[in-house]
């Protein structure tokens, strides 16, 4: 008999590591997505803004759908949100159940969260270097590359890290849908059959990836902000 | 070089509407170094941001080497910008980037070799004298260290004209004075057309060959620094001169003058460059029947010429004292009558 045939608190070890491995899954692959389309909807946002580097009414009408989109979807809770998509989630993915398709809504969830912060980071660039790019005669593009980015990049990597854990907690609902992971089995096992053990095994596996997450985003962040004032 | 005509521009907000620039002209000649003064929210910041197109006019044209701007767009738009490098007062360079990176980028947006930027990055820094800098971070160099990688920026694309906008008002005195010297090397070693705003008349007197003096949004008094300097014009100009040149009359004479009973004028006399030859004052004190006091003495050096300034009481009667006002009239000295207020302690001067 292999060793993960072994049980402990009441599920075999092979559970216990799917399970964790289909939570780093759903973790991974939505804040990825989520991430590069976050980015783009706060590049979008802090352009178009008034005062961004984009002036003009198609400018301005631009900014105010997206903002609208980002409030309306943040406003939606997850749970709700995962349920009513579903159609839709269907329709993309060819089915509603497992970590894959638990992925569209993770990532339609996230990607306002994520755009919110990382749109802050980026409006920590002070307008007097977004001048100084323009007067040195950068197009839109290389101010973004050149200076916009640099100069935020640690912000940045804290506000993935806020947003990493955000993700977490959200992928533990994913278990709603059976995409698995360890909130599912804190639910399914722990809550559903008072196995109080499991449950607070499974909470101290979180708490864990918790701390591992803001370390590693505390530590990027401080080596990219290390000369900064 | 330079050339605006007729430009205004005035900003909204809300229902308040600021007017920014009113119908202001002027003209910058290649090779010289134009300084605009004036007070905060005067227009200055606008003016020279028509000049790369950050801000522009209402109405008026800008033209930069014969080339009209109002028309230009992306990629001429930047060309244009790349003819001239702009210096802030706050500096604004990436404070966590090695002083290489900073100079590098305006290089590396042009898609220049690694080693093309390499050599010009160590020839712009070696200019600015900063050269062993060149792997600090900006956050650990001082104020006038980081102005002059500002300066190193802007003049790596090796720029027609620089722009200062409040390059020294961030730094202390004496560091407002080395990086003057520096931005005169850049008009000299360079040939590079500098202009600049600010609202120290210092940085005018030390470095400009003209100026503009701009109030309101209007430019109220234009000309070669020697000739704004020895006979402002407008008010806000004599304020702006004395706060370089002291031409008042020291409080602590006032008793010393008061106590003189017998007849006497107070004449405020100016001398600029070598444009007087005689030795007025020796003169004065020789002529019959005049005595001559001097009640006030100011010599500031100015466009590499000296401008001096004497407040003389004149002690005789009428005759001899008009005879003496003649005397200064005709050697080229500028000579004002001051009359003290007693009453208020002001001093009010005529011609």
């Amino acid at each position: 008999m292999n060793w993960t045939d072994t049980k402990i608190f009441g599920v075999k070890w092979s559970r216990l590591l799917l399970n964790i491995q289909q939570t780093l899954y759903m973790v991974g692959w939505a804040l990825l997505i989520g991430t590069v389309i976050g980015f783009l909807l706060a590049l979008a946002l802090v352009l178009t803004r008034k005062g961004g580097i984009l002036r003009g009414k198609a400018a301005a009408a631009v900014h105010t759908v997206l903002n609208l989109y980002v409030n309306v979807v943040r406003s939606v809770p997850f749970v709700i949100l995962l349920v009513t998509i579903m159609p839709f989630t269907r329709m993309l993915m060819g089915t509603t159940i497992g970590s894959t398709a638990a992925l569209v809504p993770l990532v339609l969830y996230i990607s306002p969260y994520l755009a919110r912060l990382i749109e802050n980071s980026l409006l920590e660039c002070s307008p007097g270097i977004i001048e100084a790019a323009q007067a040195m005669g950068a197009n839109v593009f290389q101010v973004i590359r050149y200076f916009m980015i640099p100069e935020t990049l640690g912000s940045m990597v804290l506000a993935l890290t806020t947003g990493t854990i955000g993700l977490l907690g959200a992928s533990a609902m994913a278990g709603y849908v059976g995409g698995g992971g360890v909130g599912d089995l804190a639910l399914t096992y722990g809550y559903e059959k008072m196995n109080t053990a499991l449950m607070i095994l499974t909470v101290v596996i979180l708490i864990v990836i918790v701390q591992l997450i803001q370390l590693l985003g505390s530590f990027i962040s401080g080596r990219l902000r290390a000369h900064q004032s | 070089m330079i050339r605006l005509e007729h430009v205004s521009r005035t900003f909204r907000e809300k229902n308040l509407e600021v007017h920014a620039l009113q119908d202001v002209s002027l003209q910058v000649q290649e090779g010289e170094i134009y300084g605009i003064v004036g007070f905060s929210g005067a227009g200055k910041s606008t003016l020279i941001r028509l000049v790369n197109r950050l801000e522009t006019p209402d109405t008026g044209t800008v033209r930069v080497d014969g080339e009209e701007l109002s028309g230009l767009k992306g990629k001429a738009l930047s060309i244009l910008r790349r003819k001239i490098g702009m210096v802030f007062q706050q500096f604004n360079l990436l404070e966590g980037k090695t002083v290489y990176h900073n100079i590098a980028i305006p290089l590396r947006m042009e898609g220049r070799s690694k080693a093309e930027i390499e050599r010009r990055v160590s020839e712009v820094l070696d200019f600015v004298e900063l050269g062993e800098k060149k792997n600090a971070y900006v956050s650990q160099l001082s104020g006038g260290q980081k102005q002059r990688v500002g300066i190193a920026r802007a003049l790596a694309t090796k720029p027609k004209i620089l722009l200062c906008d409040e390059a020294t008002s961030a730094l202390d005195p004496q560091t407002t004075e080395s990086i003057l010297k520096l931005l005169k090397r850049v008009n000299q070693e360079m040939g590079i057309t500098i202009m600049l705003i600010t609202h120290q008349m210092q940085v005018i007197q030390m470095i400009c060959d003209r100026v503009a003096v701009m109030e309101n949004g209007k430019i109220v008094e234009e000309g070669n620094v020697l000739d704004v300097f020895g006979q402002p014009q407008a008010e806000v100009t004599r304020r702006f001169v004395r706060t370089v040149i002291n031409d008042q009359v020291p409080e602590t004479f006032y008793d010393t003058i008061r106590s003189e009973n017998r007849h006497y004028r107070l004449e405020q006399l100016k001398f600029i460059g070598d444009t007087v030859n005689e030795p007025v004052i020796a003169s004065l004190c020789r002529r019959e029947g005049l005595d001559v006091n001097i009640v006030g003495a100011n010599i500031s050096p100015m466009q590499g010429s000296m401008m001096s300034v004497f407040i003389l009481q004149l002690i005789g009667d009428s005759e001899q004292i008009n005879a003496a006002e003649a005397y200064i009239d005709k050697s080229g000295a500028i000579r004002k009558r001051l009359i003290i207020d007693w009453e208020n302690r002001t001093v009010t001067e005529t011609a």
